[in-house]
């Protein structure tokens, strides 16, 4: 019976090394946003962490203003009051899954954790829409037809920057956590279904 | 026959003008070697290996150039104003330029010398001499401006100078024209010099940490002219050589009356000795002098400048082991102490050969008392034999300075001859000699003048300039001359132009400064007691006639930009902060009419600009410094009424309706 309903010990410590590392998320920029220019051979970088944004953020905003754009502010994201809270739940989730190890609760977690990566890139991409198209008309240079949404991932060219957006070393722990949960719990549930039978026989 | 004869005659004439046309000496030419563009070009994008600090003489200023390439990066105004970078115009930076004497726009810087630790420049601080006002600067190798400049008293001509010690505990003043010590007894017949006139000779301590400048005490000479000067360092640390000349103690015609004796002196100081007499408190207080002390202040972006009265004074002449003196034939100029501090060199500036004493020996004199019978003026004389390790025989005419490689060699420089001369410290054998387009002044050797001399490459710097690059006119730029003595023989890869006319100059390896260069003063470190904090502060305030402009400057534009109230007869101050936070976003400030300079405000700074209206009507300004693609835009008008006008005080950027 007790192995019928829990998971493997080995999974089980995946799910609780997942759970450190969701915590050291809250720490650690998620996503990023390089710029290039010819006058920026150093290029210009925004981080972006759970709770705040970092990197050249004064420089940015005082480039963007000659196009309208408005200047990013962290107490404009109510996102960065909540998501160190919900990443934390979250890795309060995969600790207590790993520790009691039941197996309905790793199904229900991993498509909370997938509802959440997914409501989480919407969000981000409403907002990099939101600054790239709502710009001041009263704006130094204005390009007709043109708008400064960055990518939501990957390189994008705008006026005399390049833009290259890519998750961060967070970003990237959240999708390692992301997939070590998915293939723990796509392992629980290919080997219930193969005792599955043996069950019924009992 | 006749026809014959002249037609033999005229061959003959031909071919004797174009043998003599084939002996005439080679010009430079053939003094070039072949891949000498590959080793001196840097290719865009890439560093230089070296900075070099190269002193801008009768300009007042010190250069930075790149070595080996010879690109000039940055002119640092010293002693001089600067109008384009608002020297001496802006009212934070009037003060650095006060002395005893009021304000002074302009010097003769002569020579710089870095900072040491060990021996080693230490990118730390470069120090300056003016020559004039005598005074001395120390520049900051972070933020590549001056720091702070004091004035020293009892001195006329501070060409002796800056020369430091090992771990530049001090920094060297000494008058190359002795005078009457400051105060009202100075009032005395210029024939007079034997009794009443003095050299001074001062160390001048600097703070490990802070660099900050004090006279710690002068030491009174008699009247002689002190020339150049080496601290000794390695064996010879705690004492200093410097060449004096005159020791005729002529006062008119020196070019005559100074170059009578076969010999004037290096005197050998023990500066430990003196220090410990003067901890000791054995130095008189001198009360009657006045010399400025002026400091920068980082945090407030402001200098400061206030007048001294005191100074410390030992008479070399009261104590019997602080200086001796070293015959040093004809009129020495340079005296230079090799890496390992053993030899001293002194170049007689009318010598046909180098003299090269010896420390150890020097030391064995004085404890054996091995003087000549009579001193000078009190100074017990070293016999020129007793102290000498030998000679440079027939190294050319006129040497003036001599630095060190890595290898054991020295480089001389020769004024009359125009040449350099590689020679060998211990044997003293000439091993090779390369003529210099035109004779040659200063010399520098990567580190040479240091413990351990980096080497690779020398810098003469020429005297005259003529027909080496496209002619300017009757004034022409000094040249300078670049050689590689990585090998035996000196090979020269490159000429080019400098500011005003080098002295001394120091190259020091890039990385010990390149990643401590400042990019941008935190604006949040700023302390300038008229800083705006940001746009919404900006404003105009008017306290009787004084009126006072906040002013920000930030891509692409000015706050306020439109400024009314001004009266005929105010004094307006425009306090201008520039708010960016970013390398290489300097904005500058200018308006019309302005009797000063434009500001050049580096990004987090504070600079203001004095401007009295001298007319009603409209004035504009703007910013000067290219800075954005709307630069042209960033502008702004002040309207100035008559006195007493109803105009009110009102200020806005952006909008019609006033901010104040």
């Amino acid at each position: 019976m007790k192995n019928s309903r829990s998971i493997t010990s080995a999974n089980r410590i995946i799910l609780i090394v997942c759970s450190l590392a969701l915590a050291a998320v809250i720490f650690l920029p998620i996503w990023r946003i390089e710029l290039d220019a010819a006058q920026y051979p150093e290029g210009l970088e925004l981080q972006i962490y759970s709770n705040k944004l970092a990197g050249n953020v004064e420089i940015i905003n005082g480039l963007n203003h000659y196009i309208g754009m408005k200047t990013l502010h962290a107490d404009d994201f109510i996102e960065f009051t909540v998501l160190p809270y919900l990443i934390g739940f979250f890795a309060l989730c995969f600790l207590l899954v790993g520790i009691r190890g039941k197996r309905k609760w790793i199904y229900a977690l991993f498509a909370a954790f997938l509802l959440f990566g997914i409501v989480a890139m919407v969000d981000f991409y409403r907002w990099l829409y939101d600054y790239g198209h709502d710009l001041d008309p009263n704006a130094p240079i204005i390009v007709p037809g043109m708008a400064y949404q960055p990518p939501l991932i990957g390189f994008k060219q705008l006026l005399n920057f390049g833009a290259y957006s890519i998750p961060d070393i967070g970003g990237w722990i959240f999708i390692g956590v992301g997939l070590a949960l998915a293939y723990c719990t796509g392992r629980e549930f290919l080997t219930h279904k193969q005792r599955k039978p043996y069950i019924d026989n009992v | 026959m006749k026809l014959r004869q002249y037609l033999v005659f005229g061959l003959a004439a031909a071919t004797m003008a174009t043998s003599f046309q084939a002996c005439r000496p080679k010009g430079a030419g053939s003094a070039v070697t072949g891949d000498a563009a590959q080793r001196t070009y840097i290719p865009p994008g890439q560093y230089d290996e070296f900075y070099n600090f190269v002193s801008g003489g009768f300009s007042g200023q010190m250069s930075v150039y790149g070595l080996p390439s010879g690109r000039l990066f940055r002119v640092i105004p010293v002693f001089s104003v600067d109008p384009e970078k608002g020297w001496g115009f802006s009212e934070e930076t009037k003060p650095m330029l006060q002395t005893s004497h009021g304000f002074v726009p302009w010097d003769d810087l002569h020579h710089i010398e870095s900072s040491f630790t060990n021996g080693m420049p230490d990118g730390k601080w470069m120090f300056a001499n003016s020559n004039n006002t005598p005074r001395l600067a120390r520049i900051n190798l972070e933020t590549f401006r001056t720091d702070e400049i004091i004035e020293i008293p009892n001195t006329g001509g501070n060409h002796c100078s800056p020369f430091t010690t090992e771990n530049s505990e001090y920094v060297i003043a000494a008058t190359r024209f002795s005078v009457p010590p400051d105060g009202a007894d100075s009032d005395v017949p210029i024939d007079s010099y034997k009794e009443n006139f003095k050299g001074h000779i001062s160390f001048v301590s600097v703070d490990k940490e802070t660099g900050e400048f004090d006279i710690a005490f002068q030491l009174k000479t008699p009247g002689l002219n002190f020339d150049l000067s080496s601290a000794g360092k390695g064996v010879s640390n705690g004492w200093l050589f410097i060449s004096c000349y005159n020791s005729e103690q002529a006062h008119t015609l020196l070019e005559v009356n100074a170059s009578k004796n076969d010999k004037d002196f290096i005197m050998a100081i023990n500066w430990k000795k003196a220090e410990e007499y003067f901890k000791a408190g054995r130095g008189t207080k001198q009360t009657n002098v006045r010399y400025a002390h002026n400091k920068w202040d980082e945090h407030t972006h402001t200098a400061s400048h206030e007048i001294k009265t005191e100074v410390t004074v030992l008479d070399i002449t009261e104590f019997e082991d602080l200086a001796y003196l070293i015959p040093c034939p004809k009129s020495p100029h340079g005296a230079d102490v090799s890496p390992t501090g053993e030899y001293i060199v002194g170049s007689g500036k009318l010598a046909a050969l180098i003299p090269v004493f010896s420390f150890e020996k020097l030391q064995a004199a004085i404890s054996g008392n091995d003087f000549e019978s009579e001193r000078y003026d009190g100074i017990p004389v070293v016999k020129y034999e007793s102290a000498l390790h030998g000679e440079v025989e027939k190294p050319g005419l006129g040497p003036l300075h001599t630095e060190f490689d890595d290898k054991g060699n020295a480089y001389t420089s020769f004024f009359v001859s125009s040449e350099v001369v590689k020679w060998n410290v211990e044997t003293l054998e000439v091993l090779d000699r390369q003529p210099t387009y035109y004779s040659v002044g200063h010399l520098m050797v990567a580190g040479g003048n240091s413990k351990n001399p980096y080497g690779k490459y020398l810098v003469a710097y020429n005297k005259i300039t003529k027909d080496r690059f496209l002619p300017t006119g009757p004034e022409l730029c000094h040249s300078a001359q670049l050689f590689d003595i990585s090998g035996d023989k000196m090979e020269l890869l490159l000429d080019f132009p400098t500011i005003g006319e080098p002295h001394y100059a120091q190259a020091l390896p890039a990385d010990l400064l390149m990643e401590k260069s400042l990019q941008i003063y935190d604006i949040n470190a700023n302390k300038h007691p008229y800083k705006t904090n940001g746009e919404s502060e900006a404003r105009v305030e008017r306290n009787g006639n004084i009126v006072r402009v906040y002013m920000t400057t930030i891509r692409s534009h000015i706050t306020p930009d439109v400024i009314e109230g001004i009266q005929m007869g105010d004094e307006v101050y425009f306090h201008v902060t520039n708010l960016e936070q970013d390398w290489d976003m300097p904005h500058g400030f200018a308006i019309k009419g302005a009797n000063n300079s434009e500001l050049l405000v580096m990004p987090g700074e504070t600079t203001t600009l004095k401007w009295v209206p001298d007319r009603v009507g409209i004035f504009p300004f703007y910013c000067t410094d290219f800075c954005s693609a709307l630069h042209q835009e960033m502008s702004g008008y002040v309207r100035v009424s008559p006195k007493g006008s109803n105009v009110p005080i009102k200020s806005y950027t952006g909008e019609s309706t006033p901010t104040t």
